[in-house]
């Protein structure tokens, strides 16, 4: 009986301390990570985006693109004019000086993005970090936001799609476009699949709103210009090296 | 003209006839809307770069007629003219037929058509597209509540005031079905104000032309022989007002530095776009129909009512597409001062033919407002009675 008594002393002793670990751990643990909690709103303190200096970026080289389709599962299915492109590279030439640039184009996460505005349902929204996203449960695939669109940048889901990821939700009937790789901004990482793949360093994520930031330094220092700037859409990806 | 008396549809061979047409190609459609919806959007001729492409021109051309459609009542109603007065019931319904046809065709392209329940309880009130499914759902209840003041004479007090607001509600209605385009400011095919006006002015003649269809269809020779003479000169004018105003759109683009470009490309390229904008509009949908109506070369009122709206119908079909194909199918500038190329067709003239599935469905609009018009006729009265 007293050995029983010692046993039982010795066993709820140990429950406890587990039981007071596993409960204090978790909060301990959040605190050394600094990835945003699920259910934590995302503030305005940030305004993500890219800078793409044109001057690095190599003909030929289709890196980021890749990196993209592999990171949100995106495949050729029917061909070019109906596969999803979230990112594509374009070849610019001067009309006057038949000078050629090259550069990555994908949704340019304007501040005053007209794909909101003209949205029915609100699928289409913007995030208070300035990522706009589109709502998978609410597009009702009208495709206004497309014609919306200045840059070409959302594609439509012309076929079914299977074994799509679980951060990058995808299926037949609706819009999509880049979601400046949300799913790792929401992990706490500090950069896209496109930045990273990018062999010479030509495209910088970054908080536009952090002056300490590389990104808004180079901005500081050599400016960048957005594309169609004349409809003052205040976009969130930049370009250096395209002279007017 | 006092109190005109009316009539239903008898089972006349054109009662017949459409009953056996509208379900032979409401079934059509069906099958086609059914086979895109179930497959997806690849098996159309429609892209990532033609978004709307078949069905949203006769939808959009469907839902532009039936605001005029109504005009006929609201010339009664509102503008107090006694000789259209037994005309005008059947005005509410042709154009109550025409916007569910239409509408139905939209939904049914959706990528999502099964979220209809969606579009109908999510609303972003900066969407000029949310503005318009209130306008197109309150069109139908008041032209609705018009009709009703129209049938049943208990009801006849409220006639002037439901016809004046549902002329209000048409005109804000097709201004704001033009104003979808006129808002995309990226595209320069749209980006100009006329784009409401315009959708206006052309709703009138395209909403007589199917008015007229159906008149020359079902309305008796006597009643027809009455009527004809002053509707021609209606529909005239309607016409030649189109294309006035189609006129002014084309040169206000030409005027304007950045969609010159474009002109070029609609008025003289390559592609179909000229030979729909320089041929088929102005020839087959304008003088063909009126010198049809004024000369009448020997035909009865009937064929040749019935026979101009069609030609009117077949030119205003291609000049709508003309501005919702071309307009998409031009290239959008990147840079300013530079061309672009990409796997993307950036600076390219993107090609569109429209599939065969993206036809029948476009095709059960025209035959959802026909069954819907043979069904009203057959149960109310609206067809009047002659003198």
């Amino acid at each position: 009986m007293k050995y029983i008594d010692q046993y039982r002393r010795r066993f709820l002793g140990t429950a406890s301390a587990a039981f007071t670990g596993l409960s204090i751990a978790p909060g301990i643990l959040l605190q050394t990570v600094h990835a945003k909690a699920v259910d934590e709103a995302v503030t305005s303190q940030y305004r993500w985006g890219l800078l793409i200096d044109t001057n690095l970026c190599d003909p030929g080289c289709t890196d980021c693109v890749e990196a993209c389709h592999q990171e949100n599962g995106i495949r050729e299915i029917h061909g070019p004019e109906t596969d999803a492109q979230w990112i594509r590279k374009v070849t610019l030439k001067h009309k006057k000086t038949e000078h050629i640039l090259n550069m990555p184009v994908m949704c340019q996460h304007c501040a005053e993005p007209p794909c909101v505005d003209v949205c029915p349902t609100g699928a289409s929204f913007k995030r208070a970090d300035g990522i706009v996203l589109v709502d998978k449960h609410i597009c009702i695939g009208c495709r206004y936001c497309m014609m919306a669109c200045p840059y070409k940048a959302r594609s439509f889901i012309h076929e079914k799609l299977s074994d799509q990821l679980p951060h990058a939700p995808r299926g037949k009937g609706t819009v999509e476009a880049c979601t400046l790789c949300v799913h790792r901004i929401d992990r706490g990482e500090n950069t896209t699949a496109c930045t990273q793949a990018c062999p010479n360093g030509a495209m910088t994520f970054g908080d536009l709103k952090d002056p300490q930031s590389q990104i808004s330094k180079k901005l500081a220092e050599h400016g960048g210009r957005e594309l169609r700037a004349k409809l003052k859409l205040d976009t969130g990806v930049r370009y250096q090296g395209i002279s007017s | 003209m006092s109190s005109p008396r009316y009539q239903t549809l008898t089972s006349s061979p054109a009662f017949l006839a459409s009953l056996i047409i509208g379900f032979v190609v409401l079934g059509i459609a069906a099958i086609g809307a059914f086979n895109m919806e179930h497959e997806g959007h690849y098996i159309t001729g429609m892209s990532n770069q033609v978004v709307w492409g078949m069905p949203h021109v006769l939808a959009i051309f469907l839902i532009v007629s039936a605001s005029g459609a109504l005009n006929i009542a609201s010339i009664a109603s509102v503008f107090n003219k006694d000789f259209y007065k037994p005309l005008a019931r059947l005005s509410a319904v042709v154009a109550i037929a025409l916007l569910v046809g239409g509408l139905a065709v939209i939904l049914l392209d959706l990528g999502r058509p099964d979220r209809l329940l969606i579009a109908m309880t999510h609303y972003n009130f900066r969407s000029i597209f949310a503005w318009n499914i209130i306008l197109y759902t309150g069109f139908i209840g008041l032209a609705g509540v018009y009709l009703w003041t129209m049938l049943d004479w208990q009801m006849e007090q409220f006639k002037r005031a439901a016809g004046i607001a549902a002329f209000s509600w048409r005109l804000i209605l097709t201004a704001g079905t033009g104003s979808i385009f006129g808002v995309l400011v990226a595209r320069e095919a749209y980006q100009i104000a006329i784009m409401g006006p315009m959708f206006i002015v052309l709703s009138l003649g395209y909403g007589q032309a199917f008015y007229m269809i159906v008149i020359g269809l079902f309305m008796d020779n006597k009643q027809l022989s009455e009527v004809s003479k002053r509707l021609s000169r209606l529909m005239g004018v309607m016409i030649m007002c189109g294309l006035a105003v189609s006129v002014i759109y084309h040169l206000s683009n030409w005027f304007l530095f950045d969609a010159r470009q474009f002109e070029l490309y609609l008025l003289n390229s390559e592609t179909i776009f000229p030979i729909l904008l320089w041929g088929i509009h102005p020839v087959i949908g304008c003088i063909l129909p009126i010198w049809l109506l004024r000369s009448g070369s020997g035909l009865a009122d009937s064929q040749k009512l019935t026979l101009s709206g069609i030609l009117v119908i077949i030119g205003g079909i291609s000049q709508f597409y003309a501005l919702v194909i071309g307009g998409q199918s031009f290239p959008m500038p990147l840079v300013e001062g530079y061309s672009a190329t990409s796997s993307f067709f950036d600076g390219a003239i993107v090609s569109y033919t429209p599939s065969l599935w993206e036809l029948m469905l476009g095709s059960g609009g025209f035959a959802i407002a026909l069954l819907l018009i043979v069904f009203c006729l057959r149960l109310f009265r609206l067809l009047p009675v002659s003198k």
